[in-house]
């Protein structure tokens, strides 16, 4: 690219917000997934809505691509550079614009941080219910590319049953509104296609967020079990007895030893695993509740149980599940941290086949997970510096995801596809399947600029490179023209 | 994280930082604690940032010079090692880098000359003294001067308060329950003396006897925190032989200083030495440390209700992991009200020398902190550490000029005085 074109983009911008020095760079090379690097040509870094449509009009007209992040926090990659191409950083879009109480609404840039809204929200007794574990980093903005969820998202559902609206540029440069302040719409779901479509249709620029008032009283339960087993079919008695807590969730006892020891959470050090389950609602219907509960878990055969007595305890209890990930660098230089999911009713099955396969593997697998969703997080411990680990790790999680679309499951909950699992977007979809979602892209960016190479398998569609044309095709019935 | 640093040729120290680099797994719970994140909103700014920076160099793969601006801005609060997850030393690979990097960074002869200044006065209380009434002086010519110039006299009082020198020893009140020495501090000593006789009297109403070092001087941190390797282990050095034996703690009421010596673990790598220092960094103790354990006589309850802030210092709550203990001790006087401040974990700019020589990111926390305190409702600030004392009272001076600003021990002193409120 001709060094105009550049210059051309950084009249758009005011002085020095248009990076372009390789020390300005290099720390965007990479997001939470560290095993992808990729040196972008520039970050082009706005402050105002109409500095991204500028910006992405500049990528539109000479054809580059472009991927827009904020914190940088993926796990599968999706805010890696893409080489050559630019950075769109919109941490500093981090404005709240509306927050109407009364309509429990809020409307927010996309570089707004997740908790944040909550924040604002609190002194209203209002809150945003999705909480990703890296809600003080997060932005919305990523979580709405992502569609994310989070402990809670049991009882409340993902991002998407939370965003009402968003006006978004279209890789092509115009402009849209999608959905509105209504909870229902008419009309095709324009929203709910662009929630969770990992930065591969354009770019938020502000997004409408439902609020909700913040329950009146929390049980949290913190139960200790002898065996993996015993806690996941307590998840599937609390969940038979018809009770439906806010969260659910699953530590093993390595994931524990990492948590407690970068938080001293005050979890058991000898349990096997760690069951946390919490309930929340109006005082009375949570205590009603709280009573239920605890038969279900005595029953359950928890050799320990704990019950926050006031908010600094619950506080504590969920600092350490929220920070198991990170803290697992506490045990290994590297990991990868997978995410698949299988049917709640296979949680044991599929923890005893993991088991299985850690063992056949030689590397460890940390186990943290949204049980109540039967959301699985494998963390596959390795040693980058032994030659063969990361690959053996690799190939782990590739039988992890397998084994999560064998049970009936996805290769993702809440992380996405990203650059980490599109080649095992076959093991879930067929090759027609996957050849519809690329035209659909493609009616919405016909030169695949917004987050180029992400998702999708391959520079071209793996399918196609693996095993040539469909059947159809062949037979002169469907055509990619 | 991977990396390819060659460890072996970067000296005792080069183990710590490829160690930190590594625990480093970039997930971005570090950015909501950085101030230089927060106010700029780059990467480049941010620790985890700053980490891929410093790897590079290290791995040859970027120019050091390319790499300084962002290094530079690094505030050394801390706030990040609190924030992380994985445990990584962030505070160990900064220091460690900014001595490895310093012996052959090129500085332009002005940049040269502010340090030197810097280097050559503040650890001095007799020069800093000097400086200091030189600048009180100079103050209104302040508009004048170039930023650089301008930054430090904004800072300083418009009258600085006496002299008065410390005696060599403290005794006791009543029978003696510990006997131990103080290190006086540099700057604490020119800019406000008072906290060290608040100290000594504090510690004498509580059966404590101080020992004060004649021949002590500046703890290096300075020196170790801009990157003047040699010039910190001279001072730590000097230290190391003028403090005695024969007591029960070396007590630091400066949150840098004692974060300073703690860091003599790391500052003595690989010196002969070391094990001398290693003894010496675990005898000292925050005042407030001290004093929790000791046991604290209660002060008589105070004649009408005050209400207190207490600011978080970062080199004592994220360097030495000191939060509770002066909580604790002003929550002890019957009838103070102790509220918290909100963002408490964010620095307030102040950073040793940091808001002389970054004084616009410095200035920005400033007044950040300074709203966050005034909106805390209390009118009177409590804090542990010189540095944030001078740079919380220059910012709430624009805002809130009636607000008091003092050191943990001031207050409790005015308690036992019973002249507080």
């Amino acid at each position: 690219m001709s060094k105009e074109v550049l210059q051309e983009l950084s009249k758009l911008l005011p002085a020095g917000r248009l990076l372009t020095a390789a020390a300005a760079l290099s720390p965007y090379q990479s997001d939470a997934l560290t095993a992808f690097k990729a040196k972008p040509l520039a970050v082009a870094l706005p402050e105002s809505a109409g500095e991204v449509i500028e910006t992405v009009r500049w990528c539109a007209k000479h054809q580059i691509p472009f991927v827009a992040r904020g914190s940088g926090t993926s796990l599968s990659g999706g805010s890696l550079p893409i080489d050559g191409g630019l950075v769109i950083g919109l941490n500093r879009l981090n404005r709240i614009l509306k927050l109407d109480p009364k309509e429990r609404v809020a409307v927010v840039e996309p570089g707004v941080v997740n908790l944040d809204v909550s924040k604002a929200a609190a002194p209203f007794g209002l809150y945003y219910a999705p909480d990703p574990s890296s809600q003080p980093v997060s932005t919305i903005g990523g979580n709405l590319a992502f569609n994310s969820g989070g402990a809670h998202c049991l009882k409340y559902g993902m991002t998407s049953n939370h965003v009402l609206g968003a006006k978004v540029v279209l890789p092509t440069g115009e402009v849209v509104e999608l959905g509105g302040e209504s909870l229902e719409n008419t009309g095709p779901d324009w929203l709910g296609l662009f929630v969770g479509s990992e930065g591969l249709m354009g770019v938020a620029l502000e997004i409408k967020l439902r609020l909700l008032p913040k329950p009146e009283k929390y049980h949290t339960v913190l139960a200790a079990y002898d065996s993996l087993e015993k806690a996941g079919s307590a998840v599937a008695m609390v969940v038979a007895s018809g009770l439906l807590p806010g969260a659910m969730e699953i530590m093993d006892s390595l994931a524990i030893e990492a948590a407690e020891a970068a938080v001293q959470a005050g979890y058991p050090q000898d349990a096997k695993a760690l069951l946390i389950v919490e309930l929340e609602g109006e005082t009375l219907e949570v205590e009603a509740e709280a009573r239920h509960l605890s038969e279900v878990i005595e029953a359950s055969r928890a050799y320990k149980v704990q019950i926050a007595r006031n908010e600094a305890e619950r506080a504590k209890i969920w600092k350490g599940r929220k920070a198991a990930f990170s803290a697992v660098g506490r045990l290994s230089p590297d990991y990868i941290v997978q995410d698949g999911v299988v049917p709640r009713s296979k949680l044991g099955q599929a923890l005893s086949e993991i088991e299985k396969l850690s063992l056949r593997y030689g590397l460890r697998v940390a186990n943290v997970f949204h049980a109540g969703d039967g959301n699985l997080h494998p963390l596959i411990l390795y040693d980058g510096r032994v030659p063969g680990e990361l690959e053996r790790g690799e190939e782990l999680a590739g039988e992890i995801l397998k084994l999560c679309v064998a049970l009936g499951g996805s290769i993702t909950g809440e992380h996405g596809v990203g650059m980490e699992k599109k080649r095992y977007l076959p093991a879930m979809f067929a090759e027609a399947d996957i050849e519809l979602m690329r035209k659909i892209r493609q009616s919405v960016d016909p030169h695949e600029l917004s987050n180029r190479g992400k998702m999708f398998p391959g520079g071209e569609a793996e399918a196609l490179v693996r095993q040539g044309l469909h059947p159809l095709e062949k037979r002169g019935v469907i055509s990619r023209e | 994280m991977q990396h390819k640093i060659p460890v072996e040729k970067l000296g005792p120290q080069g183990e710590t930082m490829a160690r930190a680099v590594e625990q480093c797994v970039h997930c971005g719970f570090c950015l909501p604690a950085c101030p230089t994140y927060q106010v700029l909103q780059e990467e480049m700014d941010s620790p985890r940032g700053r980490i891929f920076l410093m790897k590079e160099v290290l791995e040859g793969s970027l120019k050091p010079v390319d790499a300084e601006p962002y290094l530079d801005r690094c505030l050394g609060c801390l706030g990040c090692v609190s924030a992380c997850p994985s445990g990584v030393a962030y505070g160990e690979l900064i220091s460690s880098y900014r001595m490895h990097q310093e012996a052959t960074r090129r500085r332009s002869p002005l940049e040269k000359a502010f340090r030197f200044g810097i280097q050559e006065t503040l650890p001095y209380p007799a020069r800093f003294r000097a400086a200091a009434l030189f600048g009180s002086l100079a103050k209104p010519l302040g508009s004048l001067l170039p930023k650089k110039l301008s930054a430090p006299l904004e800072l300083l009082p418009s009258a600085l308060p006496a002299a008065r020198p410390l005696p060599e020893l403290y005794p006791a009140e009543g029978s003696r329950r510990a006997r131990v020495a103080l290190l006086a501090g540099c700057a604490q000593q020119v800019l406000r003396p008072e906290i060290n006789w608040a100290t000594l009297r504090v510690l004498a109403k509580n059966g404590v006897e101080v020992v004060i070092p004649k021949s002590q001087g500046c703890c290096g941190a300075l020196s170790m925190h801009t990157g003047e390797r040699a010039r910190a282990l001279a001072f730590a050095r000097k230290n190391l032989e003028a403090f005695p034996s024969d007591i029960d703690a070396i007590i630091t009421n400066a949150a840098g200083c004692g974060s300073g010596i703690h860091e003599y673990l790391l500052l003595f790598k690989g010196e002969a030495d070391f094990d001398k220092a290693a003894g010496f960094a675990k005898q000292s103790k925050d005042v407030s440390v001290f004093l929790s354990e000791l046991g604290l006589l209660a002060p008589k309850a105070l004649h009408s209700p005050v209400q207190v802030a207490y600011h978080d210092a970062c080199h004592l709550a994220h360097a030495q992991g000191v939060r509770s203990e002066p909580r604790s001790i002003l929550s002890s006087i019957p009838g103070l009200d102790l509220v918290e401040i909100s963002e408490g974990d964010l620095c307030c700019g102040s950073a040793g020398s940091y808001n002389l020589e970054q004084p616009e990111i410095a200035n920005t926390l400033g007044r950040r902190k300074a709203a966050n305190i005034v909106a805390s409702g209390a009118r009177l600030v409590a804090t542990g550490n010189i540095g944030c004392i001078t740079q919380i009272e220059a910012a709430l001076k624009k805002q809130s000029p009636e607000f008091r600003v003092l050191h943990t021990l001031e207050v409790l002193d005015l308690a036992y005085r019973e002249i507080l409120g």
